[in-house]
C-alpha cells in the first residue's frame, strides 16, 4: 500500500476515471479468473446472477401459482382434479422453498454484502477470501439439489417441511432438505465472514459508532445466521435420516414427536426472518441518509435495534405454533415478547422518519423504494403484531391473512429494499448509470401492482381463504381474481426493472465516482472499483458527513473536498 | 504503481496481489500478521458456536427423549460398553493433551516437537475411531443399527424382526441383570421374553401403563413444551413431591405431564437395572428411539472427528514442509481449538448415553 501511496498524491477525488484503466470486472480475463476469484466483488457478481436466476425460477412458479387460482375462479362448475391439485401443492413448496432458501435470505448479504461490505470499511476484502468463496460453491452445490428435486419427483410439502407429512410423503423430501442444508452452509459461511471482518478489518479511525448502518444490519443479520441456521441443519439431517432410516425421532408412528420438529424448525425459522429484513433496514438507512442529506435520525437507536431485534427474534419461534398444542402459558409468554419485537422496529421506522423530516428529500429511484418500504413495512410488521395476538391468530392462522403478512415483509419490503439498494449501488458497481425513467415507471408498477396483489389478500383470509389450497369457495373467486390481476402488474413491473439494468449494462451512459453524494466509504473509490478496491487509502470521517461532497455538472456526479472534510471532522470532533 | 508491474509477483491466479513488504504467509488484505492471527481465531471461534448449536439441537432432542421416556433410556443404554466409553473419553482426553503441547511447541518452533505431538493427536483419532468401530461392530451383531435395522423396530405396532427382538432382548436383559447388585431379580423370570401364549400387548407392565396408552399416539403429538420443563430437571431422586397439577386441563398442561410425574415418582433406585418385561408396551415401541438417538449423536460426533483427523494430518504435512514457525503458527493454534471442541462435545456424550441411572 505504501508504495502506491507514494505514487498518487490527489488531494480530493471524485473526477471521471481515466479511459483505459482496469477495475475489478476487467482486471482479469477468462472463466476460471471468474470461478476461482478470491476478490469479494466478483464473488458478490457471481452470487447476483446465482440469486437472480433462482428468484426467476421461484417467481414464475408464483405466476403459474396465480393463474392456477384464477383459472378457478369459477368453482362451483367443476370440481378440481387431484392431479392439479398436486401440482398446486408443488408448485407453492418450490415457489416457498426457492424464494427463501436460494434468494431471499442470500439476496442482500451475499450480494450487496459482498460487494459492499469491504468497499465500506475501506478494506480490500472479506476476512476470509477463500471461505467466501467456497460459501458460493455451496450455494450453487445446494441449487443443485433443488434442480435434482425438481426432476426428480418434485417436493410437496411446502418450505416448512412438517412432520409427519413430509416423512411419509413420496416426493424429494430428502434431496431437499440436503439441499437447504448445504445452502445453510453458504449462509454459514457469509455470516461468519461479515463478523471476522468487521471485527478486524475496520480502518483507523472508525469505531463502532461510525461505521455505517447497513454494516450494523449486516453484523446483527450475521450473528443470527451464525446462531440459528446450524440449528435447522441439524433438523434437516435428523429430518433426513428419519426419511433414509426412519429412526423415528419426528415421527409419531414411530414413537417420535413431530411438534418437536416444528419447534426446532421455527427456531431457525423465525430469527431467519430477521436474516432477511435487517439486512434490508440496513439499506434503507443508508438511502434515508443519502437522499434526505442528513444525519440519520437516532444513529445508535438505529444501531442497536437491529442487535435488539436479532436477539429478541430468538425468543419468539413460538407465535408460528399457537394452533399446534402448546400449552396456554407457553402460547402467552410468546405472544408478549412477540409484542417486544415490534419495539425496535418501530424504533426504526420513527427515525427515518424523523431523518426525512426537514430533509432536502431527492426522489430518486433508490428513494423512492425507500418510500415504499416504510409504507409497506409498517402494514406488514402491524400485521405481524395483529398475529402476535392469540385470540386473533387462532382464527387467522393459515389464512391468507397470513399469507399476506409475510408478503408484505418478504416481498414488499424486502425485496423493495433490495431493489432499492441495487439502484443505489448499481453505478458502484458497474460504472453505468440507468435509465431514470424507466426506473421509476417500474418502481410504481411494482408497488401499485404489489399491493393489488396482497392486501386484498388480508381481506380474503380475514373472511376465511385458507392458505395452501388449490380450490376455494365462490365467494372468494373476486379476491383471487383481483390478486392475480395484482401478480400481472408486479410481474410487469419486475421484468422492467430487469430490462432497465439490462439496458443499462449494454447502452448506459458512464456512471460518476459518486452519483449521489453519499459519504460512507465505497464512494471514495471509483466507479467500478479497481481490484484492489482503492487505490489511495480512503479518508474516514463520520460516515453522514456529506457536506465535503460537492456537486460537480460536468460529471453530473460528486466530488471530495478533503480539506473541507479535515475541517468538518475536526469542527465535530469538538 | 502500473497494474503490469503489481503482476510480476502473481502466482497462479490473478488475485495475488502480494504487496513487497509483506511477509509470505500474511494475505495481502492483511495490515499485520497479528491481525491476520486474530480474524483466524475470531473466525474459528464463531465457527465453534455454530457447531454447539448444531450440537445443541441433538442434546435438545436428547433430553426431551430422556424426560419423556426414562426408562427408555435406562434400558437401551444396558447395550452400551461402559469401558469403551470411558477408554474413548481417555484416548481423547490424552489427544487434546497432545494437541495443546503441539500448539505450545509450534509457538516456541520446536519443529520435532510438533510433529511429534501432531503425530500422536492423530493416533489418538486413530484410536478413537477403531474403539467406535468396534463398539458399532457390537451394535451391528446385535442388530441395534438404527431405524428399520434395528431389532426393536415396530411396524404397526407389531415388532418387525420378532427374531432378532428376542436375541437382542436378551442380549440387553442380560446385561442390565448381570451388572448390578441388586441381586434376585424382582418379579420372578415366570414370563418368557416374548412368549407366545403372553401376547406382546398384554405384557404384565400393562397395568403401569394404562393410562398412557390412551394418548400415546395423539397426546405426545401435543406433549413437546411441557415434557421440556420436566426433562430440564433431569430425574431428582425424590420425585414424591412433584405433585400433578390440580386440573391439568385448566392449565393448559396436558396428560403426557401426569404420566410423566407419574412414572418419575418411581424411586429411581429401582430403574438402575430396568429388563424388558419393566417397560410398559408402549415403551416397549420406543426402545429403537435410544439407538437412533444414540447413533444420531454419536455419529455426527465420529464424523467431526474424522474431520478433525483430516485436519491434522493437514497440519502435520504443512509442518514437515516447515510451514511454521514462531512466527507463523496460527493454523496449528486454530485446528488445536477445533480438536478441543471435538474433544468437549464427547465428553458431554460419555456420561450422557454411557452413564444413566
Ligand atoms: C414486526 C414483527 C413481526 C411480527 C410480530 C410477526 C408475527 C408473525 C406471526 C405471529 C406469524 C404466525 C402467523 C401464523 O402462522 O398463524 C407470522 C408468520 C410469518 N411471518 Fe411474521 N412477524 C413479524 C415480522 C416478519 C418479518 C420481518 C418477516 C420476514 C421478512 C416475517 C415473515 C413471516 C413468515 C414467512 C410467516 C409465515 C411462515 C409460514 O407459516 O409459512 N414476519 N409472523
Ligand atoms: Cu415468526
Amino acid at each position: 500500500m505504501s508504495v502506491i501511496q507514494d505514487q498518487v498524491k490527489v488531494s480530493g477525488y471524485g473526477g471521471q476515471q481515466g479511459p483505459g484503466e482496469t477495475n475489478y470486472i476487467n482486471h482479469s480475463k477468462g472463466i476460471m479468473s471468474w470461478l476461482l476469484t478470491l476478490d469479494h466483488k466478483r464473488i458478490g457478481l457471481m452470487y447476483m446472477i446465482a440469486v437472480l436466476t433462482a428468484f426467476l425460477g421461484g417467481g414464475l412458479c408464483a405466476i403459474a401459482l396465480r393463474t392456477m387460482l384464477y383459472m378457478r375462479s369459477a368453482p362451483d362448475v367443476a370440481p378440481i382434479t387431484t392431479g392439479t391439485q398436486d401440482v398446486y401443492n408443488q408448485l407453492f413448496t418450490l415457489h416457498g422453498a426457492i424464494l427463501v432458501f436460494m434468494f431471499i435470505i442470500p439476496a442482500v448479504p451475499a450480494i450487496l454484502g459482498n460487494m459492499i461490505l469491504p468497499l465500506m470499511l475501506g478494506a480490500k476484502d472479506v476476512a476470509f477470501p477463500r471461505l467466501n468463496l467456497l460459501s458460493w460453491y455451496c450455494y450453487m452445490a445446494g441449487a443443485t439439489f433443488f434442480l435434482f428435486v425438481l426432476l426428480s419427483g418434485g417436493l410437496d410439502t411446502g418450505w416448512t417441511f412438517y412432520t409427519p407429512y413430509s416423512t411419509s410423503t413420496s416426493t424429494s423430501v430428502a434431496a431437499a432438505t440436503m439441499g437447504a442444508f448445504i445452502l445453510g452452509f453458504s449462509s454459514i459461511l457469509t455470516g461468519l465472514n461479515f463478523i471476522a471482518t468487521i471485527h478486524m478489518l475496520r480502518p483507523a479511525g472508525m469505531g463502532w459508532f461510525r461505521m455505517p448502518l447497513f454494516l450494523w444490519a449486516l453484523y446483527a443479520t450475521s450473528i443470527i445466521q451464525v446462531l440459528a441456521t446450524p440449528v435447522l441443519a441439524i433438523t434437516l439431517m435428523l429430518l433426513a435420516a428419519e426419511r433414509i432410516l426412519h429412526v423415528g425421532i419426528f415421527d409419531p408412528a414411530l414413537g417420535g414427536d413431530p411438534v418437536l420438529f416444528q419447534h426446532f424448525f421455527w427456531f431457525y425459522s423465525h430469527p431467519a426472518v430477521y436474516i432477511m429484513i435487517l439486512p434490508g433496514m440496513g439499506i434503507i438507512s443508508e438511502l434515508m441518509a443519502t437522499f434526505c442529506r442528513r444525519q440519520v435520525f437516532g444513529y445508535s437507536f438505529i444501531a442497536f435495534s437491529s442487535i435488539a431485534i436479532a436477539l429478541l427474534g430468538f425468543l419468539v419461534w413460538g407465535h408460528h405454533m399457537y394452533t399446534s398444542g402448546q400449552s396456554a402459558m407457553t402460547n402467552a409468554i410468546f405472544s408478549l415478547i412477540t409484542f417486544s419485537v415490534a419495539i425496535p422496529s418501530a424504533i426504526k421506522i420513527f427515525n427515518w422518519l424523523a431523518t426525512m423530516y426537514k430533509g432536502s428529500i431527492s426522489l430518486a429511484t433508490p428513494m423512492l423504494y425507500a418510500l415504499a418500504f416504510i409504507w409497506l413495512f409498517t402494514i406488514g410488521g402491524l400485521t405481524g403484531v395483529f398475529l402476535g395476538a392469540l385470540s386473533l391468530d387462532i382464527m387467522a392462522h393459515d389464512t391468507y391473512f397470513v399469507v399476506a403478512h409475510f408478503h408484505y415483509v418478504m416481498v414488499g419490503s424486502m425485496l423493495t429494499s433490495f431493489i432499492g439498494g441495487m439502484y443505489y449501488w448499481w453505478p458502484k458497481m458497474f460504472g453505468k448509470m440507468y435509465n431514470e425513467t424507466v426506473a421509476k415507471v417500474a418502481w410504481f408498477l411494482i408497488f401499485f401492482g404489489f399491493n393489488l396483489t396482497f392486501f386484498i389478500q388480508f381481506i380474503a383470509g380475514s373472511q376465511g381463504m385458507p392458505r395452501r389450497y388449490a380450490d376455494y369457495l365462490p365467494e372468494f373467486a373476486i379476491y383471487h381474481q383481483i390478486s392475480t390481476l395484482g401478480s400481472y402488474v408486479l410481474a410487469i413491473g419486475l421484468f422492467l426493472v430487469l430490462y432497465n439494468w439490462i439496458q443499462s449494462l449494454v447502452s448506459g451512459p458512464k456512471a460518476p465516482q459518486n452519483p449521489w453524494g453519499g459519504n460512507t466509504l465505497e464512494w471514495h473509490t471509483s466507479s467500478p472499483p479497481p481490484h484492489e478496491n482503492f487505490i489511495e487509502d480512503p479518508h474516514v470521517t463520520e460516515p453522514y458527513e456529506m457536506r465535503a461532497w460537492d456537486y460537480d455538472e460536468s460529471i453530473d456526479g460528486y466530488v471530495y473536498d478533503k480539506a473541507k472534510a479535515i475541517e468538518l471532522d475536526k469542527q465535530s470532533q469538538h | 504503481m502500473s497494474n503490469e508491474q503489481k503482476h510480476t509477483g502473481d502466482t497462479g491466479h490473478g488475485d495475488n496481489h502480494h504487496p513487497p513488504d509483506h511477509p509470505a504467509h500474511l494475505a495481502h488484505h492483511f495490515e499485520t500478521p497479528e491481525q491476520q492471527f486474530e480474524s483466524g481465531k475470531l473466525g474459528m471461534w464463531v465457527f465453534l458456536a455454530t457447531e454447539v448449536l448444531m450440537f445443541g439441537g441433538l442434546f435438545c432432542a436428547y433430553a426431551i427423549y430422556r424426560g419423556n421416556h426414562q426408562d427408555v433410556f435406562l434400558y437401551g443404554y444396558g447395550a452400551l460398553d461402559k469401558m469403551w466409553g470411558a477408554t474413548n473419553t481417555v484416548v481423547l482426553l490424552a489427544s487434546s493433551l497432545t494437541m495443546a503441547w503441539g500448539v505450545r511447541a509450534a509457538q516456541k518452533g520446536q519443529q520435532k516437537l510438533l510433529l511429534t505431538m501432531l503425530f500422536l493427536t492423530f493416533m489418538g483419532g486413530v484410536g478413537f475411531m477403531c474403539i467406535k468401530g468396534v463398539e458399532y461392530k457390537a451394535k451391528w451383531d446385535h442388530n441395534l443399527f438404527p431405524g428399520t435395522m434395528n431389532a426393536f423396530y415396530y411396524e404397526a405396532g407389531q415388532p418387525k424382526y420378532p427374531e432378532k427382538l428376542e436375541h437382542a432382548i436378551e442380549f440387553i436383559d442380560g446385561r442390565n441383570s448381570g451388572g448390578n447388585s441388586g441381586g434376585e431379580v424382582q418379579g420372578g423370570g415366570g414370563h418368557g421374553l416374548l412368549d407366545a401364549d403372553v401376547p406382546y400387548d398384554e405384557s404384565p407392565a400393562i397395568e403401569h401403563d394404562a393410562q398412557q396408552v390412551g394418548h400415546d399416539g395423539a397426546g405426545h403429538i401435543v406433549s413437546a413444551s411441557p415434557v421440556i420443563l420436566t426433562a430440564s430437571f433431569g430425574a431428582p431422586a425424590d420425585m414424591s413431591t412433584i405433585k400433578p397439577p390440580a386440573s391439568p386441563a385448566d392449565m393448559g398442561v396436558n396428560d403426557a405431564v401426569i404420566d410423566h410425574a407419574g412414572v418419575l415418582t418411581t424411586p429411581s433406585a429401582e430403574h438402575t437395572q430396568v429388563l424388558w418385561r419393566d417397560l410398559s408396551s408402549a415403551e416397549q415401541k420406543k426402545v429403537h428411539l435410544f439407538f437412533g438417538i444414540y447413533f444420531m449423536m454419536t455419529g455426527l460426533h465420529g464424523l467431526h472427528v474424522l474431520i478433525g483427523m483430516i485436519l491434522i494430518a493437514w497440519l502435520f504435512w504443512k509442518a514437515k514442509k516447515g510451514a511454521f514457525n514462531k512466527d507463523y503458527f496460527a493454523p496449528v493454534d486454530i485446528g488445536g481449538l477445533y480438536w478441543h471442541l471435538v474433544d468437549l462435545i464427547w465428553i458431554f456424550l460419555f456420561p450422557l448415553l454411557y452413564l444413566i441411572h
